[in-house]
């Protein structure tokens, strides 16, 4: 035993030639070319971000200087102001916040229960099989393959019958309607992803449909239910046809507004009003990417395992 | 004695394919059954008709007395404990334990009891408050065990619960469930694909192969006198010698080549000539002897021999055939010797090769 021990020593010290980690050159050509593209797609990205928080702090007489991409020389916050209080939409001068608290009311309900309806969708299919629950999905599926111009018209039939056109809650049904079939798929996969056997283990214990649901399957799931709330936020907080079409002037979402703001053609054109309107409208999904971008890209990676 | 499950002609089609063909099974009460069989014999589709985890297309299901054939899992009085555990995993250790009592709405004073006893059995107690996650997989699998324990059924039913767990692991749980058993005496029914949980557990072995219980009986009589071919092929670790043969004289010597061994000492059968007959010897049923023995042994040549730790099997060849023995690991012969195979014709089994019954 004593001899291995003093052997081992010695003959490290005798190695030659490679050994151990294979040194890296910081600068070899790879790394040139990897983070010469990084930098080259960050400036594609961050230059028209630059340029309209910029134009959006000058005042017009600076505006027409033309310097688009200079930083301003005198700070201003009222476009801002203007932009959320102040501008005209047609006859209304309120600015944006009206269209803002009309975006919120559209899109709480929308979520919720849009979500609400497809998760429990994905969970019956992948664990109480029905006769044509197959079919079922299919059709689901295939639904949202279709263009939605194609039942625009058909669906303010609909409202109109229903008695809901024009109104927030006909906005809402559609939104939950047109969510339903990537969401459905979405928690279908994840769903699947979960062991059948806990899913027999709960049976077994006694818990029902709604029991197995609450308890056992929602606690498990929080990444994909993220993922789709980020999904319904930005898709319906972006939303312009179905606003425009199913709503009345006093309840048009904040990209209806914008739009109105942007392209009224009376008067002279407030680039820096234009420029904070449209990032104020930005600002929400903006926000819910910074903050769950983690549990995103985990919710997404997971729901994509099995399909 | 009482009978605790009863399976009256139990029929599972998938669509087209019949999964399971008109069963019938009788369990005591406190028996311990081992369903065993290869892969998709449908060995735990069976336990989860019991459990009524799947609808079954005919028959009946009779648990304790009454016919739960149409029952929820959780009215059925079982209790089930899964191979990947199954344990949910956003609740603690008590929480799973517990889950199913509050479903039951069983009064919270009752529901500690019971799960600081099923702790005290499977000795979990100091696990009760941490989330699965945070447990090994030995520990799992008694808190899998807990969770049926503490429902306080009548019958236990084990999916492969012990496949998900290594070789040592395996082995001690094994003993564990055999010493639950003996303390709580409930009736349980064990899948598992593994022989050796099988012969060393079961009261009664169920092997099945297509949906079809090949045969029902003790792991003794299991291993000693298989039913037919394929029960004899599948117990057995190294597997059953197979020597292609016929019976001759009247029934009395079994022939192959130019071998005749007499087979008088051997239990049962009808006595006739069969021209296709087939002799099955386990290899510790066969000794090595430099001398030959009329009727009673065979040439053999010495091939090569796998040292198994306090035993050795030796492959010998014998007429074009691979013949293996177990000995003794400081008695294997040397590769290349000449040697007479003893045949112990009372522990011999004789099949049939046309209906691949045992004769």
């Amino acid at each position: 035993m004593a001899d291995l021990t003093s052997a081992a020593p010695a003959r490290h010290g005798v190695l030659e030639g490679a050994r151990g980690t294979r040194p890296r050159r910081a600068l070899s050509g790879r790394n040139i070319m990897i983070y010469g593209i990084l930098i080259v797609m960050c400036v594609y990205y961050i230059l028209p971000l630059w340029v309209m928080v910029m134009t959006s702090l000058k005042g017009m007489p600076e505006i027409r200087l033309g310097n688009i991409f200079a930083p301003p020389v005198e700070i201003t916050f009222q476009p801002w102001v203007k932009a959320w209080s102040e501008a005209c939409t047609g006859l209304n001068c309120e600015g944006l916040s009206v269209g803002f608290w009309n975006s919120v009311r559209i899109l709480i309900p929308s979520v919720i229960l849009s979500i609400a309806v497809a998760s429990v969708n994905g969970y019956a299919l992948v664990n109480w099989r029905f006769k044509g629950s197959d079919m079922f999905f299919t059709i689901l599926i295939f639904g949202s393959f279709i263009p939605y111009q194609v039942m625009l018209y058909p669906i303010v039939i609909l409202l109109r019958e229903m008695g809901l056109y024009g109104g927030l809650w006909g906005l809402v049904l559609v939104h939950t309607i047109f969510g339903m079939p990537i969401l459905t798929l979405l928690f279908r996969n994840y769903f699947s992803s979960i062991p059948e056997e806990l899913f027999k283990a709960a049976r077994v214990d006694g818990a029902g449909f709604w029991g197995i649901y609450f308890r056992i399957m929602m606690p498990m799931s929080l990444p994909i239910f993220v993922v789709a709330i980020i999904l319904q936020v930005t898709g319906i907080w972006n939303d312009f046809l179905f606003g425009v079409v199913y709503t009345k002037p006093s309840l048009y979402p904040m990209t209806v507004q914008l739009n109105n703001i942007v392209n009224s053609v009376q008067g002279v054109k407030e680039y820096n009003v234009n420029m904070a309107a449209t990032m104020l409208t930005g600002l929400v999904p903006l926000f819910i990417y910074f903050v769950s971008g983690k549990l995103f890209v985990r919710g997404i990676a997971a729901g994509a395992v099995k399909g | 004695m009482t009978n605790s499950i009863e399976v009256k002609d139990l029929t599972l089609n998938f669509g087209a394919t019949s999964v399971l063909k008109n069963m019938n099974l009788t369990v005591a009460e406190g028996e311990f059954i081992v369903l065993l069989g290869p892969s998709g014999c449908g060995k735990s589709t069976l336990l989860n008709c019991l459990a009524g985890l799947l609808d079954i297309t005919d028959g009946q299901i009779w648990i304790k007395g009454k016919n739960v054939t149409w029952a929820e899992p959780s009215d059925r009085g079982i209790g089930m404990v899964f191979q990947s555990y199954a344990l949910y995993p956003q609740m603690t250790v008590r929480g799973n334990l517990s889950f199913g009592l509050k479903n039951a709405r069983v009064p919270a004073e009752e529901i500690a009891k019971r799960v600081a006893r099923a702790a005290e059995i499977l000795q979990i107690q100091p696990l009760l408050d941490r989330k699965p996650g945070a447990l090994s997989g030995g520990q799992r699998q008694r808190v899998a065990i807990g969770r049926a324990l503490v429902r306080d059924v009548d019958v236990f039913l084990f999916d492969e619960p012990l496949s998900n767990l290594d070789a040592k692991l395996r082995s001690e749980l094994r003993v564990e469930i055999k010493r639950l058993h003996s303390r709580l005496n409930n009736t349980m029914v064990y899948v598992t694909h593994d022989q050796i949980e099988a012969l060393t557990l079961a009261d009664r072995i169920a092997v099945m192969r297509g949906g079809i219980i090949q045969q029902l009986d003790e792991p003794h009589t299991i291993y000693n006198r298989p039913a037919n071919l394929f029960v004899a092929g599948f117990i057995g670790s190294p597997a059953m010698n197979f020597i292609k043969g016929e019976t001759v004289n009247g029934g009395r010597a079994f022939k192959f080549g130019s071998v005749t061994l007499d087979l008088a000492g051997y239990e049962g059968g009808a006595i006739m000539d069969r021209p296709k007959a087939m002799l099955g010897l386990r290899p510790e049923h066969l000794t090595i002897l430099d001398d030959a023995i009329d009727g009673a042994t065979f040439p053999a040549t010495v091939e090569i021999d796998e040292p198994m730790g306090a035993d050795s099997l030796v492959w010998l060849e014998a007429e074009g055939k691979q013949i293996s023995v177990r000995v003794p690991f400081e008695h294997r012969p040397k590769a290349g010797a000449r040697v007479h195979l003893k045949v112990d014709i009372a522990k011999a089994s004789l099949f049939d090769e046309t209906n691949e019954q045992r004769i």
